[in-house]
């Protein structure tokens, strides 16, 4: 069979912008431009422009909006704002973490939660699934663009064309309906980068007018373009985690360090039960920083002394840190920070020390 | 893409440099450090190997991948350019400066492309 690659409304950009285009969840998307290190770079100290309009969105409206939301994630929304974004794991019902998800409170009964693109249909079908009450819950993710616009001058670059009272102020805040230029957006203070920064989010067909006006914006601020191959470089160096990598449906918030998002004193939500039988977690995730010569990549395993403990889940030379870095999923007793583990890279072991998440912290 | 002219090719896009019939440098092509991205880390031979072509001799990583290098002729590691271990981003710079390393005894060379023939084979 075969599979029909997906453009976002911002392919013709990465075309004339010479973006390596490369196939991601489904999407033709540029995996670089002027290259991963400069890229990354970029973002760490100055501006990075990235298209995530292959996201997707899933709309919820109605009374029971909040009772649906509550249900399908373990995070606690009853307490959150208008105007706010919290983040959550979504369970399946045993347990395992089949996607993690931003929503965002729209207004007093609207909700929009943001799941990652490989994960939206088969989210979709489970949000529908457990659909209930008064609520309509849309899959609007094609009719809609994401910028995501990163680094510690984005903030500046936005104020060249936006006045202050639009800007959200706190990290995981966002203002809704932004005139950007003439073109509607919300306006998020979040990313996936460990550095400051926004997302923008517009309409597909005025995807590219707002491409223009924040190239425009950035131009005096080290503005680059960027793409996936920084993308996954620059969250792996915040220590944060990716589906497929460090999670999936088959382990639990708790085994992959995101305990901390979970409330099971919320008396249900789906994969609670699970949880609790579960008990304490077996596996942990943990940093490894290599000692000797190599770079462990993903699925790598990771041995004390002799006995196999577990195995990588992401690895990268990282270029803000400079040295070779990686998470992975080992048994529970050996998370502890400076203990020596080594990793099976190509058929040789090679030294790495457990350190703590994440790797690279901004300055604030 | 750069070619150079006095400079011979492999299918793997290894580049061989004579410097007389039986002793020759060996480095990455333009298109290879291209392809690969920004290089990250080396591992070389070591003096004395004895390789045939077509046998793994080093690997090169880039922030997103590993790619084995090949032998381009067979013969003799006479030295490598241990320069590279520490700044692996000079194939990126100058990939026909940066040698990887240098085979003597060079006992057979079949396979060998010129500056054309390389150039038809990356422009497929």
């Amino acid at each position: 069979m075969e599979e029909k690659v997906l453009k976002t409304p911002l392919y013709q950009k990465h075309v004339d912008n010479h973006g390596k285009i490369v196939p991601f969840a489904g999407y033709a998307l540029p995996v670089q431009f002027s290259g991963v290190i400069a890229e990354h770079m970029a973002v760490r100290t100055a501006l990075g422009l990235f298209d995530v309009s292959h996201m997707g969105e899933v709309s919820f409206k109605g009374p029971d909006a909040l009772a649906n939301i509550e249900n399908l994630l373990c995070n606690q929304y009853a307490t959150l704002a208008i105007g706010r974004v919290r983040y959550s794991p979504m369970l399946n019902k045993q347990g395992g973490v089949m996607d993690d998800v931003l929503v965002y409170r729209m207004g007093d009964e609207e909700y929009l939660m943001v799941v990652n693109a490989s994960n939206r249909h088969k989210d979709v079908k489970h949000i529908l699934k457990y659909q209930f009450g008064d609520v309509q819950i849309e899959d609007i993710s094609d009719g809609i663009c994401q910028i995501a616009y990163q680094g510690p001058n984005a903030e500046a670059a936005l104020k060249t064309i936006l006045s202050d009272d639009v800007i959200p102020q706190k990290y995981y805040s966002f203002v809704n309906d932004v005139n950007v230029g003439g073109v509607n957006c919300l306006v998020s203070r979040t990313g996936y980068t460990g550095e400051d920064g926004f997302e923008l989010y517009s309409k597909a067909e005025d995807a590219e007018k707002l491409f223009d006006i924040l190239v425009g914006a950035g131009a005096d601020f080290g503005l680059a373009l960027c793409g996936l191959g920084c993308r996954d470089t620059l969250r792996l160096e915040a220590g944060m985690p990716l589906y497929g990598h460090e999670m999936d449906d088959t382990i639990n918030p708790f085994e992959v360090g995101l305990g901390m998002f979970v409330k099971l004193e919320k008396p249900s939500f789906i994969g609670r039960q699970a949880l609790v039988a579960a008990g304490e977690p077996r596996r942990a995730r943990i940093g490894l920083r290599m000692i000797g010569r190599g770079i462990a990549r993903e699925q790598f395993p990771v041995y004390h002394r002799d006995k196999p403990v577990g195995a990588t889940t992401s690895g990268t030379h990282c270029p803000y840190i400079g040295a070779p870095i990686a998470m992975a999923i080992v048994e529970a007793p050996y998370k502890i920070e400076g203990k020596i583990l080594k990793v099976e890279i190509r058929g040789k072991l090679v030294d790495a020390e457990v350190v703590p998440l994440p790797f690279y912290r901004r300055q604030k | 893409m750069d070619i150079r002219e006095d400079l011979f090719y492999t299918e793997s896009h290894e580049w061989v440099k004579f410097e007389d019939d039986t002793t020759a440098l060996v480095g990455l092509s333009d298109f290879a450090q291209s392809e690969l991205g920004d290089l990250v880390f080396v591992n070389l031979p070591e003096e004395g190997d004895e390789v045939a072509i077509g046998d793994t001799i080093a690997d090169v990583e880039s922030v997103k991948a590993v790619s084995d290098v090949f032998a381009p002729v067979g013969g003799t590691v006479a030295a490598v350019n241990e320069e590279l271990l520490d700044a692996p981003e000079k194939i990126n710079e100058a990939p026909y400066e940066a040698w990887l390393c240098k085979i003597e005894g060079i006992s057979d060379k079949t396979g060998l492309m010129n500056a054309d023939e390389y150039e038809a084979l990356i422009a497929k």
